[in-house]
């Protein structure tokens, strides 16, 4: 069976300012990859190379067995970005239009049906936010926004999950219960790649790591990571360690 | 929870009343037109004509006696449609000053047709080299938008004022507006509107309901989370486009009515309002459209009754909705805190 995610020697400069340079990984089914790295190395740059949404300088990048450009079972991914986190500031929108984003890829153009509404709400008992759905999504708390932000790649029936550091501005109960979904999720099957600048909650849930900042400095097992000093390496290589207290 | 459902379908209910009436109001277009062109003899013509003879004895309200009236009457509720409706996209997509831009835009639009009307002989509505005009603008913004390295509304803002200047200039050096009156693009004309400007208004109202009831869900998924609608392999640059031009058919069509300069005021005014006091999408969606109707039918037979400029009293009629709606919003929170 071909990777979910296979990306090959690719490179990406912003102008002159090179932001991933020769990375090559792969995502098996139903694996949870960490995502790991300094502030400005690169790492949502590499997951927008990996989702198409930048095309890299060079290097080839295939999704489901398929080349990024032929690819086009959007359906297959739900991508919480950390764009998603902040808009829907003023728009007024409500939690269940929200998740129902999730079927549009399957309906096309025609209109939603019973069936549709019945994932829906199944993908909200899911994540359980039930009491909420019909209220503005910016009425919510971050955690319980990133839970129906799930729920729409839950309702889209996708099979990897892309998180973009989604637990930013979530108090510490509602992240734990975050990584608790995440985690059931991921044993249902789903693939997860996951952007998390906090490396203990990486360590303690991923399944492997990718550490970078600008090249790949480790990719392989959680064990052999936190074994390895790939960790100093990397945040060394910027000149800077990051500490974070939440 | 409940309660919300009930308002909806409340909403839901009242915007089909209106659409029933602006159907209605849209027989009469149809028919206007079929006569202007000699297609028929204007039977519908005469029983709105009729009608609005009645209403004029009981009621000492005469605009409805005159086919210009009902033909207003019509092409304004086909705006408190389209209007809002387009409005709740570009709005919401941070995109409001593109409406305006637009429309000064399709003025350049209006000069550079007189001239040509002025140097071939071929006479047409002034609303077809405008609406030729706005399209190339629409792109043209689009572009700027995209390559340009300045902030994001600026390209707009030269956009905006480069096209008016440029429409200035092409104005003076045909020798002044021949046949149309200057006023009356800028503040719109409800009385001289002629039966082909009914025509376009159908035909562009037909374009955007037709585009936008196929395409709710995809418009409404990339304007609330573009990167996720990219990720779900919709073609957004491709959304993006159509939602201007669909914005540039707007302005063009509601022109006549409200003006260059408060046309896009149809678009941004009574999405405001709805969208400060509307829990859903579906609700700002009905409420904006409940908003921009009233505004218009009111205002047009308040102006005609008052002897005021119809454009600016149906602007300041959404205006007066929008504040009341920030009240109202306020006074919910202020209800919500307390508890």
């Amino acid at each position: 069976m071909s990777p979910i995610i296979d990306v090959t020697d690719v490179s990406f400069a912003y102008g002159d300012t090179p932001a991933v340079s020769d990375v090559s990984l792969t995502v098996e089914s139903g694996e949870f990859l960490g995502l790991i790295g300094p502030n400005g190395s690169g790492k949502t740059t590499l997951l927008h190379i990996m989702l198409g949404l930048i095309e890299p300088d060079s290097g080839s990048v295939e999704l489901f067995g398929e080349p990024i450009d032929e690819f086009s079972a959007g359906h297959r991914i739900g991508y919480v970005s950390q764009q998603s986190t902040s808009k829907g500031s003023t728009m007024p929108i409500t939690v269940r239009e929200v998740i129902e984003m999730g079927r549009f890829a399957h309906a096309g153009s025609r209109r939603l049906a019973e069936e549709d509404h019945a994932i829906v709400a199944e993908a909200i008992e899911t994540v359980d936010i039930a009491e909420l759905q019909d209220r503005r999504i910016n009425a919510l708390s971050g955690g319980q926004r990133q839970r129906a932000y799930i729920a729409r790649a839950l309702a889209s029936e996708a099979d990897l999950l892309a998180l973009d550091e989604p637990t930013v501005g979530v108090d510490a109960e509602s992240r734990d219960a975050f990584y608790g979904l995440l985690d059931r999720l991921n044993s249902d099957g789903i693939t997860i790649v996951l952007i998390e600048h906090d490396i203990g909650v990486v360590t303690d849930r991923a399944s492997r790591i990718a550490c970078i900042n600008r090249e790949l400095y480790h990719h392989g097992d959680t064990e052999s990571f936190v074994e390895s000093d790939a960790l100093a390496e990397a945040y060394g290589a910027s000149g800077r360690v990051v500490h974070h207290h939440h | 929870m409940r309660n919300s459902t009930r308002r909806l379908q409340a909403l839901r209910s009242a915007a089909i009343a209106v659409f029933g009436f602006v159907a209605i109001l849209s027989a009469f277009l149809v028919s206007d037109t079929l006569l202007a062109y000699g297609l028929s003899s204007g039977g519908l013509v005469g029983v709105f004509l009729s009608l609005g003879g009645l209403i004029a004895d009981a009621t000492g309200f005469t605009l409805l006696s005159f086919r210009f009236g009902w033909r207003m009457l019509a092409i304004g509720g086909l705006i408190g449609i389209v209007g809002p409706l387009i409005g709740m996209y570009i709005v919401h997509r941070e995109m409001a000053m593109i409406g305006e831009t637009l429309a000064h835009t399709a003025f350049a639009g209006v000069a550079i047709g007189l001239l040509v009307t002025g140097a071939t002989g071929i006479e047409t509505n002034y609303l077809v080299p405008a609406l030729i005009v706005a399209i190339l603008g629409a792109f043209l913004v689009e572009y700027l938008a995209a390559r340009s390295s300045s902030y994001g509304d600026v390209p707009i803002a030269i956009m905006l004022s480069g096209s008016f200047a440029l429409g200035t200039l092409v104005i003076s050096y045909g020798g002044g507006l021949t046949g149309i009156s200057i006023e009356g693009v800028l503040f719109g004309n409800v009385s001289v509107v002629p039966p082909s400007g009914g025509t376009m208004m159908l035909v562009l109202s037909a374009i955007v309901l037709g585009v936008v009831t196929t395409q709710y869900k995809q418009l409404l998924f990339i304007t609330f989370d573009e990167q996720a609608a990219r990720v779900a392999q919709l073609n957004v640059s491709a959304y993006n486009s159509l939602l201007i031009v669909l914005t540039a058919l707007v302005v063009v069509g509601a022109m006549q009515i409200l003006g260059v300069i408060l046309v896009a005021a149809m678009l941004v005014v009574p999405v405001a309002a709805a969208s400060q006091v509307a829990t859903s999408f579906r609700e700002a969606l009905y409420l904006a459209v409940l908003i921009g109707e009233a505004s218009i039918i009111i205002g047009l037979v308040v102006a005609h009754q008052a002897g005021l400029p119809a454009g600016g009293t149906i602007v300041m009629l959404g205006v007066v909705c929008y504040v009341a709606a920030v009240v109202i919003s306020d006074r919910d929170l202020a209800s919500i805190s307390v508890r």
